[in-house]
C-alpha cells in the first residue's frame, strides 16, 4: 500500500467571495506500515488533507495516487477506496445513528459488502479490540460515556478492516487516561498489524511519543517532514508558526546552554531520560540508577 | 460540497449601499417592488430599469452573482410568459393550429417577464447588500408599532434571527456527518427511491440530534445570561440613521414621484 499526492491543490468556495486555499501544492509518499502524525496550527489544513486520502474531497488541481493507480480516474472505486482508508473524523461520536452499538459498528462492513454473518464478526472483532466492554455492546450508542462513544466509533471504522487507519484529533476532550488509552490502540494496531496510520494531533508530547514521521502543516502547505527529532530541531520556527516542541526538548537545549552535553534530538522522557545518563556517566564515570 | 448553496448569500463589498441603514433598504425595497406594478409605458420602463442598474452599480456586487437568484424563477418566468402569450384577447398577429399571438398578448408577456426578473434582482440587492442581522434588526424596529396590537415582535424578529444563524451551521452539520458515513461506505446516490430515503436514515439520526442538542444549549446559554425577552433590551448596535440615509430616502421619494408622473401622462 501506498498513497501518494501529487502537486494537491484545494480551495474552498471556489469562484465565490469567500474563496479559501486551504491546500497548497502538497507533495506527500506515504509508504505501507508508516506511522505518520501531522500537526499544524487551527485552520493549517490537517482536516483537509487527510479528506483528501480517501477521496471525500476532490483535489482542485494535482493527482492522488493510491497503489500506483489514480483515484480521480472516472472509472476508479472511490467507495473501495474509502473501505481500505479507514477514516476516523473529529468527535466520531456524532456520526453514531444505530439502534444498538453493535448495529452501529455493522454498518461500514455491510456497506462493503460482506454478508451480515461476516459483518458481525468483523464487528465482534472491531469492538474486542477496541477494548469496549460487552456490557455495552447492545446498548443504545446515546448511553455511553464520550470515551465509550468515541471508542464505538474508532470500531465502526476498524470493522471495515482498513489497511491504513486515518485518524483526526483523536483524542479531543478526552481526559488524560481516555486520551492514553485510545492512543495505545492505535499504536498497538500499528504494531501489531503493521496497519499504516495516519494521526492528526495537537499535542507534540503525544506525537514525539508515538510517531516514527511527524508532518507540519502552516498555512495549507507542508512546512516540514521528518522524524520528530529532526523536526522538533527547528523549534525556533514553530514556535513563530504558532507551534511548540514538547517540553522536554527544551529541558534539553537549557541543559546544553549551561554545558551539560546532553543530545539536542531527545523528544520524549525516556530518551531524555537516556542521554542525561550518558552525559552524566561520560562525565563522572558510571551512575548508579 | 453542500456549503456551496449561498442562502441569506450577503455579498461583503465597501459601498454606498451597503452602508445603508436597514431600515432604508427595506423601504427602498417596497418602493420599488410598488413601482414595478405601476409602470405600463416604455418610459416607465426606462426609469424603473435605469433606477435599478444605478443601485447595481453603487452596490458593486457582480453582476453574474445577482443572475444567480434568477435561476429559481425560470419555470415560473416561462409559465407566465407562455399564457400572456397565449391566452389575452386582442388583433392576432400569428395563428397556427389552435393557438394565437396577439400584440396584447406579447406586450403582456414582455411587461411580466421584466416584472418578474426585476422583482427579483431588485430583491437580491436587498439580500446581498444586508447582513441576515441587520435585516432582522430593520425588521423588528420598523414593525415596532405593531408592540401596541400585541404582536410579539422582538420574539418574531428573535426567531427569525436564530433560524438564519442557524442555517449554515446545520448545512456545516450535514457536510460533516454525511462525510463521516460517506467515510464508512455509505452510499447517498445509487439505488431507486425507497433506498436512497433508507440510506438518508444514517443521516439524518444523527442531525437530528445535533440539532436538538444545540437548540438545548442555546436555551440554556440565554437563560445563563438572563435573557428574558424584549422588554428593556438595548443594543449594542443601534440603528441609527445618517447622512446618506437622508439622501437616500430623498433619490427614493424623487424615483417614485417619476415612475407616477410617467404613468400618468406618458
Ligand atoms: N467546509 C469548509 N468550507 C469553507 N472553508 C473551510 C471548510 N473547512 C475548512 N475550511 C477552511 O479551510 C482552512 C483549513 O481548514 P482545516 O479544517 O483543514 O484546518 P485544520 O488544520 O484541520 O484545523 P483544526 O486544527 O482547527 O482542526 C481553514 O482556513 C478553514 O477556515
Ligand atoms: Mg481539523
Amino acid at each position: 500500500m501506498s498513497i501518494i499526492l501529487d502537486k494537491v491543490n484545494y480551495v474552498y468556495s471556489e469562484k465565490t467571495a469567500y474563496e479559501i486555499q486551504a491546500l497548497k501544492n502538497i507533495n506527500l509518499k506515504i509508504d505501507d506500515g508508516e506511522f505518520i502524525g501531522v500537526i499544524g496550527h487551527t485552520g493549517s489544513g490537517k482536516s483537509t488533507l487527510i479528506q483528501h486520502l480517501n477521496g471525500l474531497i476532490k483535489a482542485s488541481s494535482g493527482g492522488i495516487y493510491y497503489n500506483g493507480q489514480d483515484i480521480y480516474d472516472s472509472d476508479y472505486k472511490l467507495k473501495e477506496l474509502r473501505g481500505k482508508v479507514g477514516l476516523v473524523f473529529q468527535y466520531p461520536e456524532h456520526q453514531l445513528f444505530e439502534a444498538t452499538v453493535f448495529a452501529d459498528v455493522c454498518f461500514g462492513p455491510r456497506n462493503r459488502g460482506f454478508s451480515r454473518k461476516d459483518s458481525e464478526l468483523k464487528a465482534f472483532a472491531a469492538l474486542r479490540s477496541v477494548g469496549l466492554s460487552e456490557d455495552f455492546w447492545y446498548r443504545s450508542p446515546f448511553e455511553l460515556s464520550g470515551g465509550q462513544k468515541r471508542r464505538a466509533a474508532i470500531a465502526g471504522v476498524l470493522a471495515m478492516e482498513p489497511e491504513a487507519l486515518v485518524l483526526d484529533e483523536p483524542t479531543a476532550g478526552l481526559d488524560p487516561k481516555g486520551r492514553d488509552e485510545i492512543l495505545d490502540l492505535v499504536a498497538k494496531l500499528h504494531r501489531e498489524r503493521q496497519m499504516t496510520v495516519i494521526l492528526v494531533s495537537h499535542s507534540m508530547e503525544d506525537v514525539a511519543k508515538y510517531v516514527q514521521r511527524l508532518i507540519v502543516m502552516n498555512r495549507g502547505s507542508i512546512l516540514y517532514d521528518g522524524t520528530p527529532g529532526e523536526v522538533f530541531a527547528h523549534y525556533r520556527e514553530l514556535e513563530e508558526v504558532g507551534l511548540a516542541a514538547p517540553q522536554v526538548t527544551y529541558l534539553m537545549h537549557e541543559l546544553r546552554k549551561r554545558g551539560i552535553p546532553a543530545a539536542g534530538t531527545a523528544t520524549t522522557l525516556d530518551e531524555a531520560k537516556q542521554s542525561i545518563l550518558q552525559a552524566f556517566s561520560a562525565k563522572h564515570g558510571s551512575v548508579q540508577r | 460540497m453542500l456549503r456551496d448553496i449561498t442562502i441569506g448569500q450577503y455579498y461583503p463589498a465597501d459601498s454606498v449601499i451597503h452602508k445603508l441603514d436597514p431600515r432604508t433598504k427595506l423601504m427602498a425595497t417596497m418602493v420599488y417592488i410598488l413601482s414595478l406594478f405601476l409602470f405600463r409605458s416604455l418610459a416607465g420602463f426606462a426609469a424603473v430599469t435605469l433606477g435599478l442598474f444605478l443601485v447595481i452599480l453603487l452596490s458593486k456586487v457582480p453582476f453574474g452573482y445577482m443572475v444567480k437568484g434568477l435561476k429559481a424563477i425560470v419555470v415560473i418566468l416561462l409559465i407566465t410568459v407562455i399564457f400572456n402569450l397565449f391566452l389575452t384577447p386582442g388583433e392576432p398577429l400569428i395563428s397556427f393550429w389552435k393557438l394565437r399571438i396577439t400584440e396584447e398578448g406579447l406586450k403582456n408577456a414582455g411587461f411580466m417577464a421584466v416584472r418578474l426578473i426585476y422583482l427579483i434582482l431588485g430583491s437580491s440587492i436587498l439580500t446581498l447588500t444586508t447582513t441576515p442581522n441587520q435585516l432582522t434588526d430593520g425588521l423588528e424596529k420598523s414593525l415596532r408599532p405593531l408592540n401596541k396590537i400585541h404582536v410579539p415582535v422582538h420574539e418574531i424578529a428573535m426567531m427569525m434571527s436564530i433560524a438564519l444563524r442557524f442555517i449554515p451551521i446545520l448545512i456545516e452539520e450535514t457536510d460533516k456527518i454525511m462525510k463521516a458515513q460517506l467515510a464508512r461506505g455509505a452510499d447517498f446516490e445509487s439505488g431507486n427511491l425507497v433506498k436512497k430515503a433508507k440510506a438518508m436514515v444514517p443521516l439524518l439520526v444523527p442531525l437530528f440530534i445535533s440539532a436538538f442538542r444545540r437548540a438545548n444549549d442555546l436555551a440554556l446559554a440565554m437563560e445563563a445570561r438572563c435573557y428574558h425577552g424584549g422588554d428593556g433590551r438595548t443594543k449594542m448596535k443601534p440603528l441609527k440613521y445618517k447622512g446618506i440615509d437622508g439622501i437616500a430616502y430623498l433619490l427614493v421619494g424623487g424615483y417614485f414621484a417619476a415612475v407616477i408622473l410617467l404613468r400618468r401622462f406618458l
